[in-house]
């Protein structure tokens, strides 16, 4: 091969590996080595005073599988995702719908809709602890118009995890809005003509057309929606901490509980890793079995 | 007693905040003709399609279609098919769903369906694309696809807005004639759009031109060649355009303002003996002719047509002779006198 053109090449590559590495040391160090690390810790025992670490392989894990605050924590998480995923995502989509529509202070909805997002997680949480708060909170003043019983939402486990749920449906719905808003916005107008003109009613159009369209988006926030349902801790520590009798207990919490309260680090760590693992296995079969069936533009 | 035309629209007027849309638009379109809506882009002819499709609500006015007042009748209430300038193809369906798309929505059998499908198919010469998605297919068959999905709605009316303004020249030339022969074998009246005056006047029976919210002339494409109704219209139709020459520039048209000639009409003379002296300012080579450009103080749009290839260098001065039986007259405001009594 010509000398220069080789060495044309050689250079390309060098300029190539530079910009990868900011990036890439970055990555290794808060990313990559902890995630080594974790799963090398969650294979050792914890050490005490009279019995030093010692390598475990599963035993860490086996411990976690009899363990039965955590089933608990984890059926809590299931149910947590199971109700706050569709029902966000079912309510950003309406909402979207709606704010796209040609209505009257469209900016004005929009915004509103939007400003739980801005909030800080920590403030959202003290501001929902007042609406919550028996006797002096405002769902329990308004029921009082109505003669209903004061009811502390947080304090019994029967409505503790609906409570944590209705705070993060409120928080993410306008923030999965956004995305389903400008999704909307890239359809084109001639399209509802088009539909239009065949006699399509509303309804079919969203459904055969819009709603295909929005799957790239629909795909993009579930798997969001999904790794935001095992993230949430702030709401837990404000509102309930785990409480009453482990009801509101979601995993981040409880890794974050064994790692600091019991002081716990093999277990926690054995935790994390296996979300970690789900958490992956769920977003490949998401992105490359969705994948398949979604339009892309 | 004659038939009530099939299109009627009858003073519609629509206004946006304000400003003009289209005003005073009067129309009749009989069953089974081709109608173009011609003018440069910002005249309204898009406006007034998309008020015929009902796809905007007119301020004012009336619009019948086969015999039904459908000024207030949403788009789907209509019985017409419409071809949008973008295709307005769903990107998401195969040609075959996008065809069949209203057919679905209106439940029609299964069988029927794929009939229906199959002949559109064959008729716009899709066979075999029927699984693709849009963005798998060029330019001309994707607008293909959209003449399909216009034809299998059946029904008897079609809007087109400017269909071939995304193809390529050649392609539209093809286009143009499937489309010409596709109204005539399905008997269908379709109103096409388009700012390409050549499209208007090879395909429609009747072209109506508009610009700045008006129409200016209705007529068979003769008419608009031949007996332009005022010098906007004179300019706007043919290739090149009427020639217009100031009429005190001509001996015996001093009393005339503004004189209307077609470049096949003038003709080259012996130096001194012509109508009209001009200076050359460019030679355009066609193959079987050329247009050359002529400048004269008192005139604009001068061409004279030579057969073959012709060479003047720019500048030197030539003379011409119009063939007089054939000037067009215009009074100050540009509008077309007829014949004075007296000739």
């Amino acid at each position: 091969m010509n000398k220069h053109a080789s060495q044309e090449r050689r250079r390309r590559a060098i300029y190539g590996y530079l910009l990868l590495t900011p990036a890439a040391v970055l990555l290794s160090l808060f990313a990559f080595y902890p995630s080594v690390a974790t799963l090398w810790s969650s294979t050792f025992s914890r050490g005490t005073r009279r019995n030093p670490t010692e390598f475990v392989s599963g035993g860490n894990y086996s411990d976690l599988f009899n363990d039965p605050t955590f089933w608990l924590v984890v059926k809590n998480n299931l149910f947590y995702a199971g109700i706050t995923i569709p029902l966000s995502m079912f309510i950003a989509l309406s909402m979207a719908l709606w704010a796209n529509s040609k209505i009257s202070a469209k900016g004005f909805v929009r915004t509103a809709y939007f400003t739980p997002t801005v909030l800080p997680m920590i403030a959202a949480a003290n501001l929902w602890l007042f609406f919550y708060t028996p006797g002096l909170g405002v769902l329990d003043q308004i029921g009082a118009l109505f003669g209903l019983p004061s009811v502390n939402w947080l304090g019994q486990p029967e409505t503790a995890l609906w409570a944590i749920i209705i705070v993060t449906v409120w928080k993410e719905s306008g923030f999965f809005m956004i995305f389903y808003l400008a999704a909307l916005q890239t359809i084109p107008a001639d399209l509802k003509e088009a539909a239009d003109l065949e006699g399509a009613s509303r309804w079919t159009y969203t459904r055969r057309i819009v709603l295909p369209l929005l799957m790239p988006t629909t795909l993009f926030i579930g798997v969001n929606a999904m790794i935001n349902s095992v993230k949430l801790i702030d709401h837990l520590f404000i509102l309930t901490k785990g409480g009453p009798s482990d009801s509101t207990k979601l995993i981040l919490y409880y890794i974050w509980e064994m790692a600091f309260a019991y002081f716990d680090a093999p277990h926690a760590a054995a935790m994390t890793i296996m979300v970690l693992l789900v958490l992956g296995i769920i977003a490949a079969v998401q992105f490359f079995y969705m994948d398949k069936r979604t339009h892309y533009q | 007693m004659r038939a009530q035309p099939f299109v009627v629209l009858d003073g519609i007027a629509k206004r946006w905040n304000g400003a003009l849309g289209v005003q005073d638009i009067s129309l009749t379109i009989e069953e089974g003709s081709f109608v173009a809506l011609l003018g440069p882009s910002g005249c309204g002819k898009s406006t007034t399609l998309r008020l015929l499709a009902g796809l905007e609500t007119p301020d004012e006015g009336q619009i019948i279609i086969d015999g039904a007042d459908v000024t207030h009748r949403p788009a789907s209430g209509r019985n017409l098919s419409m071809v949008f300038q973008s295709y307005a193809l769903f990107p998401h369906l195969s040609v075959a769903e996008n065809v069949m798309f209203g057919m679905k929505v209106r439940r029609v059998p299964k069988a029927e369906r794929l009939e229906k499908l199959r002949r559109a198919m064959e008729i716009t010469g899709l066979l075999g694309f029927e699984d693709r998605k849009p963005n798998e297919l060029s330019g001309g068959q994707r607008q293909r696809v959209a003449l399909a999905r216009a034809i299998v709605a059946g029904q008897r009316l079609c809007l087109m807005d400017e269909p071939l303004s995304n193809l390529d020249a050649k392609l539209r030339h093809a286009v143009r004639k499937d489309i010409k022969n596709l109204q005539k074998d399905l008997g269908i009246t379709v109103v096409y759009v388009t700012h390409d005056q050549t499209e208007a006047m090879s395909m429609a029976d009747k072209v109506v031109l508009m610009r700045d919210g008006e129409i200016q002339q209705v007529g068979t494409p003769e008419q608009l060649y031949n007996q332009p109704e005022n010098t906007f219209v004179a300019e706007f139709v043919g290739a090149p355009p009427m020639a217009l020459i100031e009429g005190h520039a001509l001996s015996g048209f001093s009393d005339v303002p503004t004189i209307g000639v077609r470049a096949e009409n003038i003709a080259l003379a012996e130096a001194g003996q012509g109508d009209l002296q001009c200076q050359v300012s460019d030679c355009e080579f066609l193959g079987a002719e050329t247009f050359i450009g002529l400048e004269h103080p008192q005139a604009q749009g001068l061409t004279l047509k030579v057969a073959g290839l012709k060479n003047i260098p720019a500048g030197q001065v030539i003379d011409i002779t119009l063939a007089r039986e054939t000037l067009l007259s215009f009074d100050k405001e540009g509008r077309k006198i007829s014949a004075s009594p007296q000739k």
